[in-house]
């Protein structure tokens, strides 16, 4: 049966009537309208529904609703906006990070919160922690100069 | 061709008639991609897509606000062709760049540029555009120089504001934007811009569509809400021959929120109100389907041999040249055979569509490469006629060619008729886009060269077995959407065909760019594909130039020679010379250097589809011997792709195909039983990932005096080859079969 849940995304308060084992993805997208979050593959493999839950990276198409409990989510919506871009997201377009940028949710999401843990890594541990997150387009370097120019503070 | 041979089930689908028409000679598409060059148009002439679309206004629309509306039968696909085809029509109109939007392919209006694919959308459309935009600026200056009656040659324009040298006045594109000077068809022989004039060609400017990508904006056609919107998911058959034996669909629609079950024949779709819930109500219906399955796929380990002993194999000959009188003794010879596997686009996000109908019309907004051959095979399979199909085309996740986006607008407009015509949006399923996507075709090569005292190559002599490269949407005979063969009533696939060279389907690169007296290519075509095969970016080309580049190498071992100069020896043009000493000086190659047992370097080269891109690729590479794979360290390119329109997006462009070019040679091969496909998600497929990146360093060879060439596919095709010379020069063995996996490298290490 569909249940109300009270739930804190991006700062604000949502309320949300959904069956509890729903992929939190689907509340993301389809109750919030957000569309940071992708489906990918719906099996925590690539990495495209990214969000961050209580400061962890989470792939929200195996995480049900009800697990969301009084979390702290942030999406890349939460970051900022094309007005006001978060630091990574400036990277990201400073770098022109993207080909056909599908999975550019998760990347800036995994960086976001493996960067908020380890504000110097090297380059060969930003490949570590993105080495669960897919991109088909070859552009792997861009995300990893975009990562690192944020690490360094440029 | 034997029509009884089809005992697999794309095969099984012709009819007689059809394979009638296919042995009368093999299909040729002429129109997949025709080859017009920017600033190559011969007098008397318009470039092929403003030919076909001439009225000025379908291209571009000045609007009284200041703004340059643009119109491009171009889709974007990841690629950034369309920030590149603005920059090139802020250039020719002599507007700034913050002027031009772009609009999305819209069936509506947009002029039909039919498919963007073959690396053609700057060379093709680019062109168009830019002839159309130097003809809106040459007529706002006749009318501008009647208004203020001066000579035409005294007026100059800065971005968009005419004055004359007299000094009698100015006047704006935007005030006279409102008189309708384009509503007409394209003028012949209109001048464009020289290269010294230019100042948004050839810059890096941002792309248009990635602030709203990282920021989680409305990019994609997922993205896309409509009012009274559901959601839609199928079911398909677990194999491509599997029939469906029994069907209880009482879970299904017993599932909260489902709206509707539906089937049709071997279509199976689900409805409801909510995502989660259309997924669950498939699940129900997945388990409640029950299925036959006939073991009809030949040995995935065995693909060579299904070729060979195929029965209806159309033999073609590509290229024959023979050497005459004057020959060169031939002292000796060399043979090999290479191979690939079928191969996957494999694209991150699954295929989705949103489909509505409303006063009859059905609109759906997909990513499709070619909105207008989309419209043709959907019109057919709904049974509305053109006018009552409305596609606008909505970014997807990158494509790399032809993968589910147009089957899925297929199936959500069935789902949208099965709810009276509401809006349903459709993503596949993972498992959805690796069983049912046309993988790129396995290939099979033989070579077989003659070489003289001193090495050169006197005859060259290729054979290739192949599918079809080429089963889009739009083809002429039938329909080439998945679910329009499952209906009750079934629709054909179009037969399969060859695209012509230069550009090439299967036969892409087959001639090889160097120069032989005499050579020999045949393509052994077959046209019964025992798994569903189209187009993957570059065609033919990457199984073609494995084994051309991978056989130069032979050939230049036997004959004692450094493999750079070796082909430098066997090319005339410079340009290909030069991108191969430029890559070669890049990556310090030296000559004769071997590699100790653990790391080597090869080299490869391609001209892409023989007109386009020049690319030379230089590999390091490590080969673990305790794990029985290759870590490819490095690899320099150099590429000449003519006049760059942005430095920036090439560059990301040649990267991404190394890279994905990286993943093929190494990791993938779609696998598959003797019933059905079992690569089904990412650990059946694997793709390179983060800690498996070799580190890139491109040199572009800029041209700005010469046209711009396809370059988006260039840098894939000679990959493989740079990789399995690299290989063999650390440990003296020949890599030939794609992929260089852990068994494949153990194989040839024993």
């Amino acid at each position: 049966m569909p249940e109300t849940f009270r739930i804190n995304v991006n700062g604000a308060e949502r309320v949300v009537t959904a069956e509890g084992d729903t992929p939190f993805l689907y509340v993301l997208r389809n109750d919030l309208g957000l569309n940071g979050p992708k489906f990918g593959c719906g099996l925590a493999q690539c990495g495209a529904c990214t969000a961050i839950v209580d400061g962890e990276a989470t792939r929200t198409c195996v995480f049900p609703l009800s697990a969301v409990g009084n979390a702290s989510v942030v999406t890349l919506e939460g970051l900022g906006t094309v007005e006001k871009p978060h630091a990574l997201q400036r990277a990201f377009i400073a770098e022109q990070a993207a080909q056909c940028g599908y999975c550019i949710n998760g990347m800036i999401m995994t960086a976001k919160a493996f960067l908020d843990r380890n504000q110097h890594p090297t380059s060969v541990e930003i490949r570590q922690a993105l080495a669960q997150n897919l991109c088909r387009c070859g552009t792997h370097w861009r995300i990893i100069r975009a990562v690192q120019s944020v690490a360094k503070g440029i | 061709m034997n029509p009884n041979s089809g005992t697999l089930p794309f095969a099984r689908e012709y009819s007689r008639r059809q394979f009638g028409q296919a042995a009368a000679g093999i299909l040729l598409f002429f129109s997949m991609n025709p080859g017009t060059v920017l600033g190559q148009i011969a007098p008397g002439k318009l470039p092929v897509d403003l030919e076909t679309n001439k009225r000025l206004d379908s291209w571009l629309r000045i609007s009284a606000n200041g703004t340059v509306e643009v119109f491009t039968g171009k889709v974007e696909c990841g690629q950034g062709n369309i920030t590149a085809l603005a920059q090139i029509t802020a250039e020719e109109l002599d507007v700034e760049f913050g002027r031009i939007r772009m609009r999305p392919a819209d069936t509506s209006h947009s002029p039909d540029e039919s498919y963007t694919a073959g690396s053609a959308s700057i060379e093709v459309g680019g062109s168009a555009l830019r002839y159309a935009a130097a003809d809106a600026r040459v007529s706002l200056l006749e009318m501008a120089a009647a208004k203020m009656r001066v000579p035409i040659d005294s007026l100059t324009v800065n971005d968009g504001v005419i004055s004359s040298s007299a000094g009698v006045g100015r006047v704006t594109y935007w005030e006279l934007a409102s008189e309708g000077i384009l509503a007409r068809d394209a003028r012949r022989d209109v001048p464009l811009k020289t290269n010294s004039n230019r100042h948004i060609v050839g810059t890096s400017v941002p792309r248009l569509d990635i602030p709203t990508k990282v920021t989680g904006g409305e990019a994609f056609v997922q993205d896309i809400r409509l009012p009274g919107m559901l959601f839609g998911r199928v079911v398909r058959p677990p194999s491509y021959g599997a029939q469906l034996a029994a069907f209880d669909d009482t879970s299904a629609k017993a599932t909260p929120g489902v709206v509707a079950v539906v089937r049709d024949g071997r279509f199976l779709g689900v409805v409801a109100r909510r995502e989660e819930q259309a997924i669950a109500a498939r699940a129900a219906l997945q388990r409640a389907a029950v299925w036959t399955m006939p073991a009809e796929l030949p040995d995935e380990a065995r693909i060579a041999d299904f070729f060979r002993n195929s029965t209806d194999a159309q033999v073609m000959t590509v290229s024959s040249r023979s050497s005459g009188a004057a020959a060169p003794t031939a002292a000796r010879s060399l043979k090999a055979t290479y191979s690939k596997p079928y191969l996957a686009h494999a694209s991150i996000g699954p295929s989705c569509a949103v489909a509505a109908v409303e006063n009859g019309v059905l609109t759906i907004w997909s990513h499709t490469q070619g909105p207008y051959p989309l419209r043709t095979d959907i019109a057919a399979a709904v049974g509305l006629s053109l006018d009552k199909v409305h596609i606008v085309h909505a970014q997807g996740s990158g494509c790399y060619g032809h993968n589910g986006a147009d089957d899925v607008a297929l199936d959500a407009a069935l789902l949208s008729r099965a709810v009276g015509g509401a809006p349903v949006k459709v993503q596949w399923m993972r498992d959805d886009e690796f069983a049912w996507e046309p993988f790129g075709a396995a290939m099979s090569i033989d070579m077989q060269a003659s070489v003289a005292a001193d090495g050169s190559i006197v005859d060259w002599q290729y054979d290739f077995w192949t599918n079809s490269f080429v089963m889009r949407p739009g083809l002429p005979g039938g329909v080439n959407l998945l679910a329009a063969w499952h209906l009750a009533q079934p629709f054909q696939h179009a037969p399969p065909g060859e695209i012509p060279l230069p550009s090439g389907g299967g036969d892409r690169n087959a001639v090889p760019y160097y120069d032989f007296p005499s050579q020999r290519i045949t393509e052994h075509f077959l046209p019964t594909m025992p798994v569903r095969v189209s187009s993957l970016r570059s065609l033919g080309a990457f199984g073609n130039v494995f084994a051309i580049e991978s056989f130069m190498d032979e050939l230049a071992e036997s004959a004692g020679a450094d493999p750079v100069e070796y082909r430098l020896r066997h090319l005339t043009d410079d340009r290909a010379k030069a991108v191969i000493r430029s890559v070669a000086e890049r990556a310090n190659w030296r000559s004769g250097a071997k590699g100790d047992g653990t790391r080597g370097r090869g080299i490869s080269f391609v001209r892409y589809e023989t007109t386009k891109t020049y690319v030379a690729l230089i590999a390091d590479i490590l080969v673990d011997r305790e794990s029985s794979t290759i870590r490819v360290e490095r690899i320099a390119a150099a590429a000449d792709a003519g006049l760059i329109v942005t430095p920036d997006g090439i560059s990301n462009q040649l990267e991404g195909a190394i890279i994905q070019g990286v993943s093929w040679a190494l990791k993938e091969m779609v696998r598959f039983d003797r019933k059905r496909v079992t690569s089904r998600d990412w650990a059946s497929y694997p793709i390179l990932t983060f800690p498996e990146l070799p580190e890139i360093d491109i040199v572009l060879l800029d041209h700005p005096e010469l046209p711009p060439l396809g370059a988006g596919e260039a840098a894939l095709p000679p990959v493989p080859a740079a990789i399995a010379n690299a290989f063999f020069n650390a440990t003296g063995k020949r890599l030939r079969d794609l992929p260089f996996d852990r068994d494949r490298v153990r194989a040839a290490l024993t």
